[in-house]
Protein backbone atom coordinates (compact mmCIF):
# COMPACT_ATOMS: atom_id res chain seq x y z
CA UNK A 1 0.00 0.00 0.00
CA UNK A 2 1.26 3.30 -0.91
CA UNK A 3 0.97 5.79 2.37
CA UNK A 4 2.75 9.11 0.04
CA UNK A 5 5.30 9.51 3.35
CA UNK A 6 2.55 9.19 5.57
CA UNK A 7 3.37 5.92 7.12
CA UNK A 8 5.69 7.22 10.09
CA UNK A 9 2.70 9.62 11.17
CA UNK A 10 0.96 6.21 11.52
CA UNK A 11 3.54 4.63 13.54
CA UNK A 12 3.74 7.63 15.62
CA UNK A 13 0.35 7.21 16.23
CA UNK A 14 0.36 3.48 17.24
CA UNK A 15 2.96 4.77 20.01
CA UNK A 16 0.79 7.43 21.44
CA UNK A 17 -2.35 4.53 21.16
CA UNK A 18 0.27 2.10 22.63
CA UNK A 19 0.89 4.46 25.75
CA UNK A 20 -3.23 5.72 26.30
CA UNK A 21 -4.25 2.01 25.96
CA UNK A 22 -1.80 0.98 28.99
CA UNK A 23 -1.80 3.63 31.09
CA UNK A 24 -5.95 3.65 31.30
CA UNK A 25 -5.45 -0.42 31.55
CA UNK A 26 -3.75 0.12 34.68
CA UNK A 27 -5.86 2.69 36.17
CA UNK A 28 -8.71 0.95 34.84
CA UNK A 29 -7.26 -2.09 36.78
CA UNK A 30 -6.98 -0.51 40.00
CA UNK A 31 -10.66 1.19 39.91
CA UNK A 32 -12.25 -2.95 38.96
CA UNK A 33 -10.37 -3.61 41.49
CA UNK A 34 -11.46 -1.33 44.05
CA UNK A 35 -14.93 -1.79 42.61
CA UNK A 36 -14.88 -5.07 43.63
CA UNK A 37 -14.41 -4.83 46.89
CA UNK A 38 -16.74 -2.58 47.24
CA UNK A 39 -19.23 -4.15 46.30
CA UNK A 40 -18.56 -7.55 48.54
CA UNK A 41 -17.82 -4.75 51.18
CA UNK A 42 -20.20 -5.58 54.01
CA UNK A 43 -20.82 -1.38 54.46
CA UNK A 44 -23.59 -0.75 52.69
CA UNK A 45 -22.85 2.78 51.37
CA UNK A 46 -19.72 1.06 49.86
CA UNK A 47 -21.64 -1.54 47.96
CA UNK A 48 -24.56 1.15 47.00
CA UNK A 49 -21.54 3.48 45.50
CA UNK A 50 -20.12 0.42 43.62
CA UNK A 51 -22.95 -0.20 41.87
CA UNK A 52 -24.30 3.11 41.33
CA UNK A 53 -20.66 2.59 39.42
CA UNK A 54 -21.09 -0.33 37.27
CA UNK A 55 -25.03 0.33 36.53
CA UNK A 56 -24.40 4.22 35.37
CA UNK A 57 -20.92 3.55 33.86
CA UNK A 58 -21.80 0.58 31.51
CA UNK A 59 -24.81 2.27 30.08
CA UNK A 60 -23.32 5.62 29.12
CA UNK A 61 -21.38 5.61 26.23
CA UNK A 62 -17.69 5.81 25.70
CA UNK A 63 -17.58 8.91 23.65
CA UNK A 64 -20.25 11.14 25.73
CA UNK A 65 -17.67 10.14 28.75
CA UNK A 66 -14.70 11.39 26.89
CA UNK A 67 -16.39 14.75 25.95
CA UNK A 68 -18.09 15.09 29.10
CA UNK A 69 -14.32 14.50 30.84
CA UNK A 70 -12.52 17.04 28.26
CA UNK A 71 -14.61 19.84 28.24
CA UNK A 72 -16.58 19.63 31.18
CA UNK A 73 -14.05 19.24 33.83
CA UNK A 74 -12.48 22.71 32.58
CA UNK A 75 -15.92 24.48 32.67
CA UNK A 76 -16.49 22.41 36.55
CA UNK A 77 -12.91 23.96 37.78
CA UNK A 78 -13.69 27.30 36.25
CA UNK A 79 -16.97 27.71 38.39
CA UNK A 80 -15.43 25.83 41.32
CA UNK A 81 -12.17 27.90 41.37
CA UNK A 82 -12.82 30.52 39.13
CA UNK A 83 -9.95 29.76 36.92
CA UNK A 84 -9.60 28.41 33.59
CA UNK A 85 -7.68 24.71 33.11
CA UNK A 86 -7.33 23.51 29.74
CA UNK A 87 -6.68 19.30 30.55
CA UNK A 88 -4.81 17.65 27.87
CA UNK A 89 -6.49 15.31 25.60
CA UNK A 90 -4.41 12.65 26.89
CA UNK A 91 -5.85 12.91 30.53
CA UNK A 92 -9.05 13.26 29.35
CA UNK A 93 -8.46 10.42 27.41
CA UNK A 94 -7.06 8.40 29.89
CA UNK A 95 -9.82 9.42 33.03
CA UNK A 96 -12.39 8.31 30.46
CA UNK A 97 -11.27 4.86 29.22
CA UNK A 98 -10.19 4.08 32.53
CA UNK A 99 -13.07 4.60 34.00
CA UNK A 100 -15.01 2.85 31.56
CA UNK A 101 -12.60 0.01 31.67
CA UNK A 102 -13.30 0.32 35.61
CA UNK A 103 -16.55 -0.42 35.53
CA UNK A 104 -16.57 -3.71 33.58
CA UNK A 105 -13.34 -4.75 35.45
CA UNK A 106 -14.96 -4.64 38.54
CA UNK A 107 -18.30 -7.03 37.43
CA UNK A 108 -14.53 -10.11 36.61
CA UNK A 109 -13.18 -9.09 39.83
CA UNK A 110 -16.79 -9.29 41.30
CA UNK A 111 -17.22 -12.94 39.96
CA UNK A 112 -13.74 -14.09 40.12
CA UNK A 113 -13.55 -13.28 43.74
CA UNK A 114 -16.99 -15.41 44.10
CA UNK A 115 -15.28 -18.36 42.47
CA UNK A 116 -12.60 -17.70 45.14
CA UNK A 117 -12.48 -21.22 47.59
CA UNK A 118 -14.26 -19.62 50.69
CA UNK A 119 -11.74 -22.43 52.39
CA UNK A 120 -8.79 -20.42 51.36
CA UNK A 121 -9.28 -17.22 52.97
CA UNK A 122 -10.42 -19.36 56.24
CA UNK A 123 -7.14 -21.24 55.87
CA UNK A 124 -5.06 -17.72 55.68
CA UNK A 125 -7.11 -16.61 58.75
CA UNK A 126 -6.53 -19.81 60.24
CA UNK A 127 -2.59 -19.47 60.05
CA UNK A 128 -2.86 -15.59 61.31
CA UNK A 129 -2.65 -13.81 58.38
CA UNK A 130 -3.71 -10.13 58.62
CA UNK A 131 -6.68 -8.83 56.03
CA UNK A 132 -3.84 -7.12 54.14
CA UNK A 133 -1.88 -10.07 53.92
CA UNK A 134 -4.68 -12.24 53.03
CA UNK A 135 -5.61 -10.38 50.19
CA UNK A 136 -2.20 -9.74 48.97
CA UNK A 137 -0.87 -13.40 49.26
CA UNK A 138 -3.60 -15.68 48.95
CA UNK A 139 -6.42 -14.08 47.18
CA UNK A 140 -4.57 -11.58 44.29
CA UNK A 141 -2.90 -14.30 43.12
CA UNK A 142 -5.25 -16.68 42.05
CA UNK A 143 -8.14 -14.19 41.67
CA UNK A 144 -5.27 -13.15 38.38
CA UNK A 145 -5.72 -16.38 37.06
CA UNK A 146 -9.29 -16.62 37.19
CA UNK A 147 -9.81 -12.97 36.08
CA UNK A 148 -7.52 -13.01 33.35
CA UNK A 149 -9.31 -14.28 30.58
CA UNK A 150 -12.47 -11.37 31.09
CA UNK A 151 -9.76 -9.17 31.62
CA UNK A 152 -7.95 -9.71 28.38
CA UNK A 153 -11.37 -9.18 26.48
CA UNK A 154 -11.89 -6.00 27.98
CA UNK A 155 -8.21 -4.74 27.29
CA UNK A 156 -8.88 -5.71 23.79
CA UNK A 157 -12.01 -3.15 23.75
CA UNK A 158 -9.81 -0.73 25.32
CA UNK A 159 -7.40 -0.83 22.96
CA UNK A 160 -10.62 -0.45 20.23
CA UNK A 161 -11.84 2.50 22.62
CA UNK A 162 -8.68 4.21 22.26
CA UNK A 163 -9.94 5.52 18.69
CA UNK A 164 -12.35 7.46 20.10
CA UNK A 165 -9.85 9.64 21.86
CA UNK A 166 -8.64 11.17 18.47
CA UNK A 167 -12.28 12.77 18.37
CA UNK A 168 -11.01 14.99 21.01
CA UNK A 169 -7.34 15.64 18.90
CA UNK A 170 -5.12 13.34 20.54
CA UNK A 171 -3.17 12.32 17.73
CA UNK A 172 -3.39 8.59 17.73
CA UNK A 173 -3.59 6.20 15.02
CA UNK A 174 -6.84 7.46 13.96
CA UNK A 175 -6.20 11.53 14.33
CA UNK A 176 -2.84 10.54 12.08
CA UNK A 177 -4.90 8.65 9.59
CA UNK A 178 -7.81 11.36 9.29
CA UNK A 179 -4.70 14.10 8.88
CA UNK A 180 -3.01 12.07 6.25
CA UNK A 181 -6.26 11.27 4.40
CA UNK A 182 -6.97 15.50 4.37
CA UNK A 183 -3.72 15.93 2.83
CA UNK A 184 -4.01 13.13 0.14
CA UNK A 185 -7.45 12.78 -0.83
CA UNK A 186 -7.00 9.17 -0.12
CA UNK A 187 -9.26 8.15 2.85
CA UNK A 188 -10.43 4.98 1.94
CA UNK A 189 -6.22 3.87 1.84
CA UNK A 190 -5.76 5.79 5.35
CA UNK A 191 -8.57 4.21 7.25
CA UNK A 192 -7.74 1.06 5.75
CA UNK A 193 -4.29 1.01 6.50
CA UNK A 194 -5.18 2.37 10.41
CA UNK A 195 -7.68 -0.68 10.59
CA UNK A 196 -4.48 -2.77 9.51
CA UNK A 197 -2.82 -1.41 12.34
CA UNK A 198 -5.41 -1.97 14.91
CA UNK A 199 -5.49 -5.30 13.52
CA UNK A 200 -2.15 -6.21 14.09
CA UNK A 201 -2.54 -4.84 17.64
CA UNK A 202 -5.29 -6.75 18.87
CA UNK A 203 -3.48 -10.27 17.20
CA UNK A 204 -0.63 -9.11 18.79
CA UNK A 205 -1.84 -8.84 22.46
CA UNK A 206 -4.53 -11.87 21.69
CA UNK A 207 -1.32 -14.60 21.45
CA UNK A 208 0.47 -12.49 24.67
CA UNK A 209 -2.90 -12.83 26.48
CA UNK A 210 -2.97 -17.03 25.62
CA UNK A 211 0.15 -17.06 26.77
CA UNK A 212 -0.19 -15.09 30.00
CA UNK A 213 -3.61 -17.35 30.99
CA UNK A 214 -1.28 -20.34 30.11
CA UNK A 215 1.17 -19.31 32.04
CA UNK A 216 -1.19 -18.01 34.90
CA UNK A 217 -3.01 -21.24 34.91
CA UNK A 218 0.37 -23.73 34.78
CA UNK A 219 0.13 -24.54 38.79
CA UNK A 220 -3.48 -25.53 38.25
CA UNK A 221 -3.06 -27.45 34.90
CA UNK A 222 -0.29 -29.21 36.95
CA UNK A 223 -3.06 -29.96 39.46
CA UNK A 224 -5.61 -31.21 37.93
CA UNK A 225 -3.76 -33.55 35.21
CA UNK B 1 -42.87 15.60 17.19
CA UNK B 2 -45.53 18.81 18.08
CA UNK B 3 -45.60 17.68 21.93
CA UNK B 4 -42.26 18.11 22.26
CA UNK B 5 -42.31 21.41 21.59
CA UNK B 6 -45.56 22.20 23.64
CA UNK B 7 -43.76 20.77 26.37
CA UNK B 8 -40.67 22.89 26.11
CA UNK B 9 -42.78 26.07 25.22
CA UNK B 10 -44.93 25.25 28.96
CA UNK B 11 -41.34 24.73 30.55
CA UNK B 12 -40.02 27.94 28.98
CA UNK B 13 -43.17 29.75 30.73
CA UNK B 14 -42.32 27.88 33.89
CA UNK B 15 -38.63 29.11 34.03
CA UNK B 16 -39.87 32.76 32.80
CA UNK B 17 -36.76 33.85 31.36
CA UNK B 18 -34.85 32.74 34.59
CA UNK B 19 -31.32 31.34 33.23
CA UNK B 20 -30.60 28.56 33.02
CA UNK B 21 -33.71 26.63 33.16
CA UNK B 22 -34.97 28.95 29.95
CA UNK B 23 -31.72 27.41 27.78
CA UNK B 24 -32.44 24.04 29.62
CA UNK B 25 -36.26 24.28 28.91
CA UNK B 26 -35.92 25.73 24.94
CA UNK B 27 -33.05 23.22 24.06
CA UNK B 28 -34.43 20.34 25.24
CA UNK B 29 -36.90 19.31 22.09
CA UNK B 30 -33.37 18.92 20.17
CA UNK B 31 -31.87 16.37 22.51
CA UNK B 32 -35.31 14.41 22.00
CA UNK B 33 -35.21 14.41 18.42
CA UNK B 34 -32.06 13.43 18.63
CA UNK B 35 -32.76 10.53 21.12
CA UNK B 36 -35.30 9.84 18.32
CA UNK B 37 -32.73 9.23 15.91
CA UNK B 38 -30.76 7.33 18.13
CA UNK B 39 -33.50 4.85 18.85
CA UNK B 40 -34.04 4.63 15.37
CA UNK B 41 -30.12 3.97 14.32
CA UNK B 42 -30.38 1.39 17.37
CA UNK B 43 -33.54 -0.39 16.48
CA UNK B 44 -33.01 -0.98 12.73
CA UNK B 45 -29.13 -1.97 12.73
CA UNK B 46 -29.79 -4.02 15.40
CA UNK B 47 -32.59 -5.80 13.10
CA UNK B 48 -30.57 -5.64 10.13
CA UNK B 49 -28.02 -6.97 11.78
CA UNK B 50 -29.42 -10.03 13.62
CA UNK B 51 -30.92 -10.84 9.81
CA UNK B 52 -27.35 -11.07 8.46
CA UNK B 53 -25.90 -12.71 11.49
CA UNK B 54 -27.69 -15.73 10.81
CA UNK B 55 -26.17 -16.63 7.18
CA UNK B 56 -23.04 -15.42 8.43
CA UNK B 57 -23.11 -18.15 11.63
CA UNK B 58 -24.90 -20.43 9.66
CA UNK B 59 -21.46 -20.81 7.10
CA UNK B 60 -19.33 -20.33 9.97
CA UNK B 61 -20.25 -23.42 11.55
CA UNK B 62 -19.99 -25.27 7.85
CA UNK B 63 -16.83 -27.49 7.46
CA UNK B 64 -16.28 -26.63 4.11
CA UNK B 65 -13.64 -24.06 4.00
CA UNK B 66 -14.89 -22.40 1.14
CA UNK B 67 -17.96 -21.71 3.15
CA UNK B 68 -16.81 -20.86 6.67
CA UNK B 69 -13.62 -18.68 5.78
CA UNK B 70 -15.23 -15.45 4.77
CA UNK B 71 -17.48 -15.30 7.97
CA UNK B 72 -14.19 -15.54 9.48
CA UNK B 73 -12.35 -13.29 7.75
CA UNK B 74 -15.88 -11.10 8.18
CA UNK B 75 -15.84 -11.63 11.78
CA UNK B 76 -12.50 -10.78 12.73
CA UNK B 77 -12.28 -7.86 10.80
CA UNK B 78 -14.85 -6.29 12.42
CA UNK B 79 -14.50 -7.37 15.80
CA UNK B 80 -11.12 -6.46 15.54
CA UNK B 81 -11.10 -2.57 14.98
CA UNK B 82 -12.76 0.25 16.22
CA UNK B 83 -16.18 1.21 15.05
CA UNK B 84 -14.80 4.87 14.65
CA UNK B 85 -12.72 3.78 11.83
CA UNK B 86 -15.48 1.46 10.47
CA UNK B 87 -17.93 3.87 10.03
CA UNK B 88 -14.99 6.39 8.77
CA UNK B 89 -14.35 4.05 6.30
CA UNK B 90 -17.67 3.85 4.60
CA UNK B 91 -18.50 7.53 5.09
CA UNK B 92 -15.29 9.29 4.20
CA UNK B 93 -13.32 6.31 2.20
CA UNK B 94 -15.73 5.23 -0.40
CA UNK B 95 -16.10 9.10 -2.32
CA UNK B 96 -12.30 7.65 -2.93
CA UNK B 97 -13.93 5.46 -5.80
CA UNK B 98 -14.59 7.19 -8.59
CA UNK B 99 -16.55 4.56 -9.73
CA UNK B 100 -18.88 4.66 -6.87
CA UNK B 101 -19.64 7.83 -7.25
CA UNK B 102 -20.68 7.54 -11.01
CA UNK B 103 -23.36 4.96 -9.74
CA UNK B 104 -26.00 7.94 -9.39
CA UNK B 105 -29.25 7.07 -7.61
CA UNK B 106 -27.18 4.43 -5.24
CA UNK B 107 -24.43 7.14 -4.36
CA UNK B 108 -26.69 10.18 -4.29
CA UNK B 109 -29.35 8.84 -1.85
CA UNK B 110 -27.90 5.94 -0.12
CA UNK B 111 -24.12 5.89 0.29
CA UNK B 112 -23.38 9.65 0.50
CA UNK B 113 -25.95 10.14 3.15
CA UNK B 114 -24.24 10.12 6.77
CA UNK B 115 -27.89 8.35 8.05
CA UNK B 116 -27.52 5.16 5.52
CA UNK B 117 -23.62 5.21 6.40
CA UNK B 118 -24.22 5.17 9.73
CA UNK B 119 -26.98 2.33 9.51
CA UNK B 120 -24.94 0.39 7.31
CA UNK B 121 -21.91 0.38 9.34
CA UNK B 122 -23.71 -0.01 12.36
CA UNK B 123 -25.55 -3.05 10.92
CA UNK B 124 -22.49 -4.77 9.59
CA UNK B 125 -20.51 -4.17 12.99
CA UNK B 126 -23.09 -5.91 15.01
CA UNK B 127 -23.70 -8.79 12.94
CA UNK B 128 -20.29 -9.57 13.10
CA UNK B 129 -20.85 -9.94 16.94
CA UNK B 130 -24.22 -11.52 16.56
CA UNK B 131 -22.86 -13.88 14.17
CA UNK B 132 -20.34 -15.24 16.87
CA UNK B 133 -23.34 -15.34 19.54
CA UNK B 134 -24.92 -17.44 16.89
CA UNK B 135 -22.30 -19.62 16.20
CA UNK B 136 -21.51 -20.39 19.75
CA UNK B 137 -25.52 -20.98 20.64
CA UNK B 138 -25.92 -22.98 17.42
CA UNK B 139 -22.90 -25.30 18.80
CA UNK B 140 -24.01 -25.95 22.04
CA UNK B 141 -27.60 -27.25 21.36
CA UNK B 142 -27.30 -30.16 23.42
CA UNK B 143 -26.61 -33.20 21.15
CA UNK B 144 -29.34 -35.19 22.71
CA UNK B 145 -31.91 -32.73 21.14
CA UNK B 146 -30.33 -32.95 17.45
CA UNK B 147 -30.26 -37.20 17.82
CA UNK B 148 -33.86 -37.00 18.76
CA UNK B 149 -34.82 -35.21 15.83
CA UNK B 150 -32.88 -37.61 13.51
CA UNK B 151 -34.44 -40.31 15.79
CA UNK B 152 -37.97 -38.76 15.00
CA UNK B 153 -37.09 -38.27 11.21
CA UNK B 154 -36.27 -35.22 10.39
CA UNK B 155 -34.49 -33.94 7.76
CA UNK B 156 -31.74 -31.45 7.88
CA UNK B 157 -33.77 -28.74 7.04
CA UNK B 158 -36.19 -29.32 9.67
CA UNK B 159 -33.79 -30.17 12.30
CA UNK B 160 -32.42 -26.66 11.70
CA UNK B 161 -35.40 -24.90 11.19
CA UNK B 162 -37.74 -26.81 14.13
CA UNK B 163 -34.98 -27.49 16.42
CA UNK B 164 -31.66 -26.05 16.54
CA UNK B 165 -32.34 -22.54 15.34
CA UNK B 166 -35.25 -21.87 17.93
CA UNK B 167 -33.21 -22.94 20.49
CA UNK B 168 -30.13 -21.40 19.55
CA UNK B 169 -32.51 -18.31 19.02
CA UNK B 170 -33.39 -18.76 22.72
CA UNK B 171 -29.96 -18.97 24.32
CA UNK B 172 -28.32 -16.12 22.30
CA UNK B 173 -31.24 -13.75 23.43
CA UNK B 174 -29.78 -12.61 26.54
CA UNK B 175 -26.61 -11.70 25.26
CA UNK B 176 -28.57 -10.05 22.07
CA UNK B 177 -29.81 -7.88 24.18
CA UNK B 178 -25.79 -6.59 25.68
CA UNK B 179 -25.33 -6.50 22.26
CA UNK B 180 -28.04 -4.01 21.45
CA UNK B 181 -27.12 -1.94 24.50
CA UNK B 182 -23.46 -1.65 23.55
CA UNK B 183 -24.85 -0.66 19.84
CA UNK B 184 -26.95 1.72 21.60
CA UNK B 185 -23.44 3.19 23.01
CA UNK B 186 -21.31 3.04 19.94
CA UNK B 187 -24.27 4.59 18.26
CA UNK B 188 -23.05 7.95 19.58
CA UNK B 189 -20.40 7.69 16.81
CA UNK B 190 -22.79 8.93 14.24
CA UNK B 191 -22.48 12.27 15.53
CA UNK B 192 -18.92 11.90 14.13
CA UNK B 193 -20.10 11.99 10.59
CA UNK B 194 -22.48 14.71 11.06
CA UNK B 195 -25.71 13.12 12.17
CA UNK B 196 -27.90 14.99 14.94
CA UNK B 197 -27.99 12.01 17.00
CA UNK B 198 -28.36 12.09 20.69
CA UNK B 199 -24.67 13.14 20.91
CA UNK B 200 -24.66 14.91 17.50
CA UNK B 201 -27.72 17.47 19.15
CA UNK B 202 -25.71 17.81 22.35
CA UNK B 203 -23.01 18.74 20.81
CA UNK B 204 -25.07 21.47 18.23
CA UNK B 205 -26.38 22.79 21.45
CA UNK B 206 -23.84 22.93 23.41
CA UNK B 207 -21.82 24.92 20.30
CA UNK B 208 -25.06 27.58 21.17
CA UNK B 209 -25.11 27.65 24.83
CA UNK B 210 -21.30 26.53 26.39
CA UNK B 211 -22.91 24.62 29.05
CA UNK B 212 -21.16 21.33 28.42
CA UNK B 213 -21.41 20.01 31.59
CA UNK B 214 -25.46 20.30 32.15
CA UNK B 215 -26.04 18.81 28.54
CA UNK B 216 -23.57 16.30 28.88
CA UNK B 217 -24.98 14.99 31.66
CA UNK B 218 -28.33 15.95 30.49
CA UNK B 219 -27.51 13.34 27.09
CA UNK B 220 -26.01 10.77 29.90
CA UNK B 221 -29.42 10.47 31.38
CA UNK B 222 -31.47 9.87 28.20
CA UNK B 223 -29.21 7.08 27.73
CA UNK B 224 -29.76 5.56 30.51
CA UNK B 225 -33.22 5.59 29.84
CA UNK B 226 -32.92 4.46 26.50
CA UNK B 227 -31.13 1.82 28.18
CA UNK B 228 -33.64 0.99 30.88
CA UNK B 229 -36.17 0.55 28.19
CA UNK B 230 -33.67 -1.82 26.15
CA UNK B 231 -33.08 -3.87 28.75
CA UNK B 232 -37.26 -3.93 30.12
CA UNK B 233 -38.10 -5.01 26.14
CA UNK B 234 -35.46 -7.72 26.21
CA UNK B 235 -37.02 -8.94 30.02
CA UNK B 236 -40.06 -9.30 27.95
CA UNK B 237 -39.06 -11.34 24.74
CA UNK B 238 -36.89 -13.48 27.31
CA UNK B 239 -40.12 -13.94 29.52
CA UNK B 240 -41.68 -15.09 26.16
CA UNK B 241 -38.61 -17.51 23.99
CA UNK B 242 -37.83 -18.38 27.40
CA UNK B 243 -40.68 -19.71 28.78
CA UNK B 244 -39.55 -23.47 29.12
CA UNK B 245 -37.15 -22.32 31.84
CA UNK B 246 -39.80 -21.12 34.32
CA UNK B 247 -40.87 -24.12 34.82
CA UNK B 248 -41.47 -25.71 38.18
CA UNK B 249 -42.40 -28.25 39.90
CA UNK B 250 -46.09 -28.81 41.66
CA UNK B 251 -45.91 -28.22 44.87
CA UNK B 252 -45.46 -31.61 46.01
CA UNK B 253 -47.07 -31.06 49.17
CA UNK B 254 -50.91 -30.76 48.13
CA UNK B 255 -50.21 -33.71 46.03
CA UNK B 256 -51.94 -37.29 46.81
CA UNK B 257 -49.21 -39.03 49.06
CA UNK B 258 -49.13 -42.14 47.54
CA UNK B 259 -47.54 -39.83 44.05
CA UNK B 260 -45.47 -37.88 46.06
CA UNK B 261 -41.96 -38.50 44.34
CA UNK B 262 -39.36 -38.09 46.78
CA UNK B 263 -36.38 -36.31 44.84
CA UNK B 264 -39.22 -33.58 44.26
CA UNK B 265 -39.34 -32.61 47.34
CA UNK B 266 -36.00 -30.28 47.60
CA UNK B 267 -36.73 -28.73 44.40
CA UNK B 268 -40.47 -27.48 44.89
CA UNK B 269 -40.95 -24.05 44.74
Amino acid sequence: MDLHGFGHLLLAGTWVTLKLAFVSLVFGLLLGLLGALAKRSSFFPLRWVGNLYTTLMRGLPELLLVLLIYFGTSQLLELTFGVYVEISAFAAGVAALSIAFGAYATEVFRAALQELPKGQVEAAQALGLSPWQTFWHVMLPQLWRLALPGLGNLFLVLLKDTALVSVIGLEDIMRQAYVASGYTKLPFTFYLAAAGIYLTLTIVFMQLLGWLEKRAGRGHLEASR
Amino acid sequence: MDWIYALSDWLQALAAGNEPWNSYARYLPQLLEGAWLTLKLVVLSGIVGILLALPLALMRTSKNPWLWSFPYAYIFFFRGTPLLVQIYLVYYGLSQFESLRSLGWLWDEVLSQPYWCAIITFSLHTAAYIAELFRGAIQSVPRGEIEAAMAVGLSRRQQYQKIILPRAFGMILPAYGNEVILMLKGSALASTITLLDLMGATRNVISRTYMNLEFFLMAGVIYLLIAALFIGCFRLLENYFNAHQKATHLPTGKLDVQVQDEHLKDTAR
